[in-house]
């Protein structure tokens, strides 16, 4: 992969920006997204957590399964903030 | 590698960094700094970041002050080559009661005793410029500061590190420090799960967890962990007035704040009662709750989408007040703690009050009344202004 691939669509970060992230001592997934923004987009990491995980299993010698994975949380899909508040007025509703 | 130091820095967040930093840049930095996982991982890279100066009691509004004086000049100060990402869009605190309105007002007054561009904003006209989308109904009244903000909380505390290691700091991540050693009321060091290591000085700078270690040598902390939800939505074109990002819209009797960062994404949280637990799972409801909440004042977010959430806790002590112990039964061993969810925003100015202490310099604040003994002496450092 060139420098300039970019790794992360979302967040426009370049494999170079990886390197560089791991060159400054990042050594996992959640390091490299806090520093460089990677996997915080809409897709929240669908594709670059894969690429990522790639070069960190490369440069440190291990497995990408052993490259710490970070952890998913709700909500999976993106959710219109109007769509939670109605849902929790309804609930809410149902207590009463 | 070296195994013995004059000080040991147990916890590498923005506390721990900062105070490595300011002991460093006074002459003492034969320091090791240890973090059970990477630099920022625990409550500091969790947090929402804000920096207010918009406090009620003249000690916070102090440390809020001074800090965010050094916040303005991060890099240079820290010779960091990145930027901290401070951005000082404002805050608007919103006051829905009568009684909380006199509160904002007596705030005023702290503030403006010390040099703080705090003031009214009327909620006709006026508070539409600040925020065009918001929902004035119920609101009794709105204070503003364009100083107060927000900053990148990894590249702060990085930056601390960096400029603590060109002063000559060791740092070692993904170290646990199973036991802080004392012998004869003295501290000799700290057994980590990469061997033990000897210092004259330990300081506990390890937030939630920080009681727990006090705790092996007898200090007893009234410091607990809670909970605190935060979620992200897309990034969307600014909201606020004129183009810019919208400002920190807060809320301390509706518990709530929200803020745009930078990047155009929201990133809100709601002040819930939680019990005391280590648990930093996300939820649900957490999500729904808080989306009500924060419509109920800002209608036009509706239409935003969430993409992200998380947790982290807050390390909350009886007064919502920092602890900073002097052991009564291990010489030599400080813990800083209790920063009740807003550790962030007074970190600078709380390692400078440490650091001084411990190279015997002046300080115009009396480092005294963080000790824990306040909680038996009934002299609280108390705050009427938090979420
Ligand atoms: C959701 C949320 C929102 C917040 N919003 C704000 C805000 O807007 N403004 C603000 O000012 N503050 C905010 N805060 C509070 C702020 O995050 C904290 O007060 C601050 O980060 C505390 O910093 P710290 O360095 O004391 O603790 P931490 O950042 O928790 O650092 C402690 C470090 O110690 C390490 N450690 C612990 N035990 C050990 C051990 N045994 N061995 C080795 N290392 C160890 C941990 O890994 C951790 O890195 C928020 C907090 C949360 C959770």
């Amino acid at each position: 992969m060139a420098d300039q691939t970019i790794v992360c669509r979302c967040e426009d970060v370049t494999r170079e920006d990886i390197l560089a992230a791991i060159n400054a001592g990042c050594r996992t997934l959640d390091e490299i997204k806090r520093v460089t923004r990677a996997g915080m987009g809409p897709c929240q990491g669908r594709t670059c957590r894969n690429l990522i995980a790639q070069e960190l299993a490369k440069i440190y010698g291990i497995s990408v399964e052993d490259v710490l994975m970070p952890t998913f949380r709700a909500p999976v899909e993106p959710v219109k903030v109007g769509v939670l508040a109605q849902a929790y007025q309804e609930e809410e509703g149902e207590n009463k | 590698m070296k195994k013995a130091y004059d000080v040991i820095i147990i916890g590498g967040g923005i506390v721990g960094c900062a105070v490595a930093f300011e002991l460093a840049k006074r002459g003492r930095s034969d320091i090791l700094l240890i973090d059970k996982e990477y630099l920022s991982s625990g409550a500091t890279g969790r947090c929402g970041a804000g920096i207010r100066q918009q406090w009620g009691s003249m000690l916070n509004a102090t440390l809020a002050v001074e800090s965010t004086h050094i916040f303005e000049t991060l890099e240079d100060y820290t010779g960091y080559d990145r930027s901290c990402g401070l951005n000082q869009s404002g805050y608007l605190l919103l006051a829905y009661t009568e009684k909380e309105w006199e509160q904002f007002q007596e705030n005023l007054a702290v503030q403006h005793s010390l040099g703080v561009d705090s003031f009214t904003v009327g909620l006709d006209e006026n508070i539409y410029q600040y925020v065009p989308h918001i929902n004035t109904a119920g609101l009794y009244g709105a204070t503003f500061c364009q100083k107060d903000g927000h900053a990148d909380p990894f590249h702060c505390t990085f930056a601390y590190a960096q400029g603590a290691k060109k002063m000559g700091v060791d740092i070692l991540t993904y170290t646990h420090v199973d036991q802080i050693l004392a012998e004869q009321g003295k501290v000799k060091g700290v057994l980590t799960d990469q061997g033990e290591f000897s210092a004259n000085t330990i300081i506990n700078c390890a937030g939630g967890w920080a009681p727990g270690l006090a705790a092996q040598v007898g200090d007893e902390i009234p410091v607990f962990p809670e909970r605190h939800q935060i979620m992200v939505t897309e990034p969307v074109a600014p909201l606020g007035a004129d183009g810019k990002y919208m400002p920190m819209v807060m809320s301390f009797s509706r518990k709530f704040y929200v803020q745009q960062t930078p990047h155009g994404s929201l990133i809100m949280g709601i002040g819930e009662t939680e019990p005391i637990s280590f648990n930093i799972n996300s939820t649900w409801q957490f999500l729904e709750k808080c989306s009500k909440v924060v419509t109920d004042t800002l209608p036009a977010l509706k239409e935003l989408r969430i993409v992200r959430q998380w947790a982290g806790h807050y390390d909350m002590s009886p007064d919502r007040s920092p602890v900073i112990e002097f052991s009564p039964h291990a010489e030599g061993l400080v813990t800083i703690c209790g920063f009740s969810g807003h550790g962030f925003m007074v970190a600078p100015r709380t390692a400078i009050l440490v650091a001084n202490a411990l190279c015997g310099e002046d300080d115009s604040i009396d480092i005294k009344m963080f000790a824990s003994s306040r909680f038996q002496s009934g002299k609280l450092l108390l705050e009427p202004s938090v979420v």
